[in-house]
């Protein structure tokens, strides 16, 4: 191998570097006012002098996120096992679930707000509702793929069926929770901007709200990028986890 | 008496085309300690053999005996090995191997306390199999013959009276399984367990095999039975004796009259 520029470590800096200049260029090159498209550098220097509020409202919203994809996980893991032990149940379930996971959150929310008025509890439960889908689903493919052979072996020594879920299902079905857990906390956060635009009096989506109806179109990108962030690093601590926490699933070519 | 005993024993599923049988009036007498191979057509119900003896499936019709009792449910104390190791990735070698300890009695209530000895008798086991030091390994980190000798292992471990092969080395090139072969037969001359192979492959049922059952194609039944007097133990050399070639020979006639 050839040893010289690290590109692939690089790479990401590059391209996100890039994107900012090439918007940045943009913007001058063809004088977009900055109340269609502010240049980056616009929308960061009002981010800092908005930091305040901003980084008010991120912990509202990162608090109504982590609290939606905590009960997500919970009741995720505790249904997606639910799920994968029995085929009834299975069968039960599933065609709710889906159904249900085809509804748009978005047009729950209003209903949330009917039942618990505006504020956190709306965004917490919206997060939760979005995100608790993928977890369940990919919990129970991790236990329903487990190889029939390997489980004769286990019921011919008098294994119960706890005793395959607890020694086998649930060890082999961590990789696929920990996939699942990434995708679920930037979906979790979707429900819960989304919940805080249409009611909410704090959170990033509330603030983005505000902004655009004062016209601060800056600040509105602001909060974007705030998101981005956020997402970002929620994103990076779950890849990490995951690593660390089913890191043999890399490694023996098992994939989920 | 026998210890696996089958007495007209029938097993049939249901598909989307109606019932099909799997084995039908099938006869079979297993003596303790005996080394039984049973060879056939392909989907002539081996695998159902499997199922029916260790209790894991009830037969339609008929009767399954192990040590003096009918079999009623999964029997409690099978080794197992398949063609596919089927190790836990994310248990070393070590681990993998007190899996049945885990579960079986009465190790299931010693283990935490006589971790050490357990731990110890793994790796007496692995060096049998000529694993000597590969306990801290995981399976992916051995080759497709080391995980089946770690298959093997985990098979024994508990010293079962019976155990029960399914083509287990069916996946491996044709060196590392006459290797395997010896492997099995020092842990079988060492131990006398009462074992059934399932197996396609003539020579490996001759050069391991007491007695060898030929089964008729789909629905299973026991048609011609083997004494293998071959004397014991045997070396890889004798599959060249003329004997071994000529036993051989017969059964690869029956099996090809069998499937026609």
């Amino acid at each position: 191998m050839r040893r010289g520029v690290p590109w692939e470590t690089l790479a990401p800096w590059l391209v996100t570097i890039g994107l900012f200049v090439g918007w940045e260029g943009a913007c001058r090159l063809f004088a977009i006012p900055s109340y269609v498209l502010p240049p980056p550098s616009l929308v960061f220097s009002e981010m800092w002098v908005f930091r305040e509020a901003l980084w008010k409202n991120s912990l509202v919203t990162l608090w109504t996120t982590v609290a939606g994809f905590a009960l997500a996980v919970g009741f995720g893991l505790v249904l997606g096992i639910a799920i994968g032990w029995s085929r009834t149940i299975y069968a039960g379930l599933y065609p709710v679930m889906v159904g249900f996971n085809a509804v748009p959150k978005v047009a729950v929310v209003p209903i949330l707000v009917l039942w618990f008025g505006i504020g956190e509890i709306p965004a917490i439960l919206t997060a939760f509702l979005i995100s608790f889908f993928p977890i369940v689903v990919n919990v129970a493919t991790g236990l329903a793929t487990l190889e029939p052979e390997l489980e004769d072996v286990l019921r011919a020594l008098g294994a119960k069926k706890l005793d395959i879920m607890l020694k086998v299902g649930i060890p082999r079905s961590l990789p696929y929770f920990f996939g699942a857990l990434k995708v679920a906390i930037t979906l979790a956060f979707v429900g819960s901007v989304v919940s805080e635009t249409v009611a909410a009096n704090a959170g990033v989506g509330h603030l983005l709200l505000s902004a655009q109806a004062n016209f601060e179109v800056p600040l509105v990108f602001g909060g974007l990028v705030a998101l981005a962030v956020l997402g970002i690093g929620m994103y990076a601590i779950f890849a990490v986890l995951e690593r660390r926490m089913a890191g043999w699933a890399f490694r023996s070519g098992m994939n989920a | 008496m026998a210890f696996v005993r089958l007495e007209k024993t029938a097993l049939s599923y249901p598909t989307r085309d109606g019932e099909v049988a799997a084995l039908e009036d099938a006869d079979l007498a297993v003596q303790a300690g005996e080394f039984t191979a049973v060879v056939g057509p392909s989907g002539c119900g081996k695998s159902t053999l499997m199922r029916l003896v260790t209790g894991l499936r009830p037969p339609t019709r008929g009767h399954v005996f192990v040590d003096g009792r009918e079999v009623a449910g999964p029997l409690k104390f099978v080794g197992m090995a398949f063609q596919n190791a089927t190790l836990l990735p994310w248990r070393t070698v070590t681990q993998n191997l007190l899996l049945p300890l885990e579960i079986v009695e009465p190790h299931r209530s010693k283990l935490r306390r006589e971790k050490k000895a357990y731990i110890e008798k793994t790796e007496h086991l692995l060096e049998t199999v000529g694993l000597a030091g590969f306990g801290a390994k995981y399976p992916w980190e051995l080759s497709g013959g080391m995980q089946q000798r770690v298959s093997l292992c985990r098979a024994l471990i508990h010293e079962p009276k019976l155990l029960m092969l399914d083509e287990p080395f069916a996946a491996l090139d044709a060196f590392t399984r006459e290797e395997l072969w010896c492997v099995l037969r020092d842990l079988w001359e060492e131990q006398r367990f009462t074992v059934i192979l399932v197996t396609h492959d003539l020579r490996e049922a001759v050069f391991l095999a007491d007695t060898i059952h030929v089964m008729s194609a789909r629905p299973g039944r026991f048609l011609h039975r083997h004494t293998i007097d071959l004397p014991r133990p045997r070396d890889l050399e004798i599959c060249y004796a003329p004997a071994f070639v000529d036993v051989v020979h017969q059964l690869r006639h029956q099996v090809a009259g069998v499937r026609r």
